[in-house]
């Protein structure tokens, strides 16, 4: 009796949320939807609402961490870009994909220096680089569909680069010209691209995770309420492990499993959250231990090896999208081998020595080089010829975006609201007196339009 | 006033216990014995509530198909926000409502027989987390969706403030050219003093909200015009913050249309015309002023002009000023506490475009730059007494 009780509650909680039409349901109280619990003299389990499964025990012994039996790590490769597991299939991917996943995650390799370096000469106001996190991005964003939503947080250029964001619009976002789709208003590194379904990134860490459940959510209710013309999509949401340890990851996390919302929670571990390492961050087995305690499938990856991190990016993507659809957390360990940012001197926090051997010793980019080489896929001038070419289609798209100009002013006010409001278009008329009154004060030319472009729409 | 807050007694005590407490106890809230001024306000009368069916269609706001054809309904205003949520529930796929407790009807009754007749996949339980149901409905409206997001009260809305004001208010421009925007975005939230709701149960929040742009804030004062409101919210697309004075769920009642209709966002109501002051206020106050104002006008042989904002921000500038060009004196009247609260912008948009028109310093009456003490609430809050004297002080300049 017990038992079927308990499977009839799972039965009604694995129940996927259909999308009743009013009528369809008739008169229906909330209280049918829950089954009562009751605590039975003779069980030998708990029966408590909050926890069903749970048998008693008189021993007092309390959980914890086994610091010597962390959560495994999936791998495929090992730093010598050898397949481990030589019984496991091959890989299964043309040459040419694999080549793209190759020449994308170099791109941003020679991008970063470069865009650095013109940070140095104040040609920019800031830069992020992804050194040593190009695999995540490229092999995640390898093993998702183009109509998948992603929710970034700053140091996934990989996933950008992947999509087919193209370097000017690197450049143009990162130079804040009028061609920047975000019009000049957010700080380098804050890439959006509508037509390949990534929200715009925004610099408070972890808001995207709830708005990655919700839109997770919505991509569900979606389908199912046209099943025939709207496809099943998954959101994918990245983040660092600084950022899990906002309230916003437990908030995304326990909503995405209680709503079963079809989002993989993509965590790039790389041990520092600007100078903060992990020890001071947490005291439990990474982030991966956390996702369990949520009811949410877990995996953690070895993010130095694109193939592990693509094909756990796939199976749970296919997770996500069976039965009733659910979340699924993937942890990708790796070492951020660059400052934070750069406004920082990581060299100030780590020695130079530590970054130095990462650098050397494993690397996403070397670690597939090498297993390409092996495969016949890739020499040493293949290579010279790419990194020349790459370098030099970089040097003509940062040129031209340095040369635009600035977006037109009014942007200053624009999508603020849907339409600009009865106050804000006498502050508009209020600046361009103060303008007018002060010309030599302000360089109003280099901003499209001049002081035209204040009039807004 | 009736005691309001809880949504049902949770534990009833026995007939016996039952009669020695009504021996022994008197009325929690009630008034000062001898009062003139501060007697409750008797909703079955006042002027701000349409009492008739041809009242209530006479509004012009209404669409001319709602005031010919429609039937009215008398309704409570947590009945007429329920109307509005089934109507949008029924006219948009889209729209989406979650939050905490709401699927059994909400703690206020707002969206009871919601979940069952439109399902549990648009109508249902949140976790309790306000961070994450903002954060959720932000990502919902970023995919196109229109969901109506509750904070239980909005005492509780802090832990998504940060999704609010950083993410919700500025998603769309800091998205630009790519077009893409969270205004199908509604937060609904209780708001405001009730008698006994002490720190936590009586917050009016709105002036943290009117200091960002990019979000619309919305309060309502009545039955007929929070349906109106709230579809207006529902449907514009701008994320809005929608505050219900909770002390008004039961309190107030009247005669609603029965058909779906919309009032505008950012357009102030003149509830009643006058010469020769302006009280502008918003939600609950604003029945307090009319009683005041009632009061003022036979005591003092003045003219009053009473102004509901509506919509806290963007606000109705034109209008406020218009007012105070023609009286020359203003009165701004809010129960959230005056330190930098709607009244400061307020007043201070009045003295900067009506300086030479006003005859006396624009008063501010508001809640004391405190907090909301148990039993002190009456003192804190507005009253008529308050609004009374402002008025006086206004005329006696």
């Amino acid at each position: 009796m017990m038992l079927a009780r308990i499977q009839q509650r799972r039965a009604i909680a694995s129940c996927p949320h259909r999308i009743p039409r009013i009528g369809e349901l008739g008169p229906q109280k909330r209280w049918k939807t829950t089954q009562a619990v009751a605590q039975q003299p003779w069980s030998d389990s708990l029966q408590f609402p909050g926890a069903i499964h749970s048998k008693f025990t008189t021993s007092l012994r309390f959980a914890s961490t086994d610091p010597n039996h962390a959560m495994s790590t999936f791998r495929i490769m090992d730093a010598e870009g050898r397949l481990v597991d030589s019984s496991r299939a091959p890989i299964n991917l043309s040459p040419e994909e694999v080549c793209k996943m190759y020449l994308d995650m170099l791109t941003v390799s020679i991008m970063d220096p470069i865009m650095q370096q013109a940070q140095r000469q104040g040609r920019l106001s800031f830069y992020m680089n992804s050194a040593g996190e190009e695999g995540i991005g490229v092999g995640s964003a390898s093993a998702l569909s183009s109509e998948d939503t992603i929710f970034l947080q700053y140091r996934e250029t990989g996933v950008f680069q992947y999509r087919g964001f193209k370097l000017e619009e690197f450049m143009n976002q990162l130079f804040a010209n009028s061609k920047d789709y975000g019009c000049g208003r957010n700080m380098p590194v804050h890439y959006g691209s509508r037509h390949l379904n990534i929200h715009t990134i925004s610099s408070p860490l972890a808001t995207q995770l709830p708005q990655a459940s919700g839109a997770a959510y919505a991509l569900k209710l979606q389908h199912l309420q046209s099943p025939s013309t709207v496809s099943k999509k998954v959101v994918a949401c990245f983040f660092g492990d600084g950022a899990a340890s906002e309230g916003d990851f437990h908030a995304a996390l326990n909503i995405a499993a209680t709503r079963s919302c079809p989002v993989i929670f993509l965590c790039r571990n790389n041990g520092y959250a600007i100078s903060t390492p992990t020890l001071e961050q947490y005291r439990g087995d990474g982030i991966a231990s956390r996702g369990v305690g949520y009811g949410i499938d877990t995996i953690r990856v070895d993010g130095n090896d694109i193939f592990a991190v693509r094909e756990a990016t796939l199976k749970a993507r296919e997770l996500a999208l069976t039965g009733e659809m659910r979340p699924i957390l993937i942890e990708a360990m790796s070492y951020r081998v660059s400052h934070h940012s750069t406004s920082d001197d990581s060299t100030k926090y780590r020695s130079g020595h530590e970054i130095d051997a990462w650098r050397r010793r494993d690397n996403p980019i070397t670690r597939l080089r090498k297993w390409m080489e092996r495969e016949g896929l890739w020499d040493e001038a293949r290579e010279k010829e790419a990194q020349n070419r790459i370098k030099k289609e970089i040097m003509k798209a940062f040129n031209e975006a340095e040369r635009e100009k600035k977006p037109r002013l009014g942007n200053l006010f624009n999508d603020v609201y849907e339409e600009l409001t009865e106050e804000q278009r006498e502050q508009v008329a209020s600046l361009r007196k103060t303008i007018e009154t002060y010309p030599a004060e302000y360089d109003v030319e280099q901003f499209e339009g001049g002081l035209d472009g204040l009039d807004t729409r | 006033m009736p005691l309001n807050l809880a949504p049902r007694p949770l534990f009833r005590a026995p007939a016996g216990l039952r009669a020695l407490i009504a021996a022994q106890s008197r009325f929690y809230s009630a008034p000062s014995p001898n009062a003139r001024l501060n007697l409750p306000t008797d909703f079955s009368t006042t002027p701000l509530l349409h009492h008739s069916a041809s009242s209530a269609l006479a509004n012009p706001e209404l669409p001319e198909s709602v005031r010919k054809h429609s039937k009215t309904v008398r309704q409570q205003l947590h009945e007429s926000i329920n109307s509005a949520l089934r109507h949008a529930l029924t006219q948009d796929d889209n729209v989406l409502l979650f939050g905490e407790d709401l699927a059994f009807g909400g703690v206020f009754r707002c969206s009871a027989n919601l979940h069952s007749d439109f399902g549990d996949s648009r109508v249902f339980n949140t976790p309790l987390s306000e961070q994450g149901i903002v954060g959720f409905a932000i990502g919902c409206a970023a995919q196109g969706m229109r969901p109506v997001a509750e904070i239980q009260f909005a005492d509780y809305v802090y832990p998504a403030f940060d999704q609010l004001v950083n993410e919700a208010a500025k998603f769309r421009y800091r998205a630009g050219t790519t077009g893409v925007h969270c205004g199908g975005l509604v937060v609904r939230m209780p708001c405001g003093g009730v008698g006994h709701g002490a720190l936590y149960h009586s917050q009016s929040p709105e002036s943290l909200f009117t200091h960002v742009p990019g979000l619309r804030v919305v309060m309502p004062r009545s039955p007929f015009q929070a349906k109106g409101l709230l579809a207006a919210s529902i449907a514009s697309n701008d994320p809005v913050i929608f505050m219900e004075p909770k002390n008004l769920y039961r309190a107030s009642r009247e005669e609603v249309p029965v058909d779906p209709y919309t009032l505008p966002l950012s357009k102030a109501e003149i509830l009643k015309p006058g010469k020769d002051v302006t009280v502008i206020s918003y939600g609950a106050p604003l029945y307090t002023c009319s009683d005041a104002i009632t009061h003022a006008e036979k005591d003092f042989g003045c003219s009053v002009e009473l102004i509901d904002l509506r919509t806290i921000y963007p606000w109705d500038r034109p209008t406020i000023l218009e007012s105070v060009k023609k009286t020359g004196r203003a009165v701004v009247v809010h129960e959230s506490m005056v330190n930098a609260g709607v009244g400061a912008e307020v007043a201070a948009t009045i003295q900067e475009q009506c300086f030479l028109r006003l005859e006396a310093p624009v008063q501010r009456v508001a809640g004391w730059s405190t907090h909301v003490g148990l039993v002190y609430e009456k003192f804190l809050m507005p009253d008529v007494v308050r609004v009374y004297d402002a008025i006086k002080t206004a005329i006696e300049y």
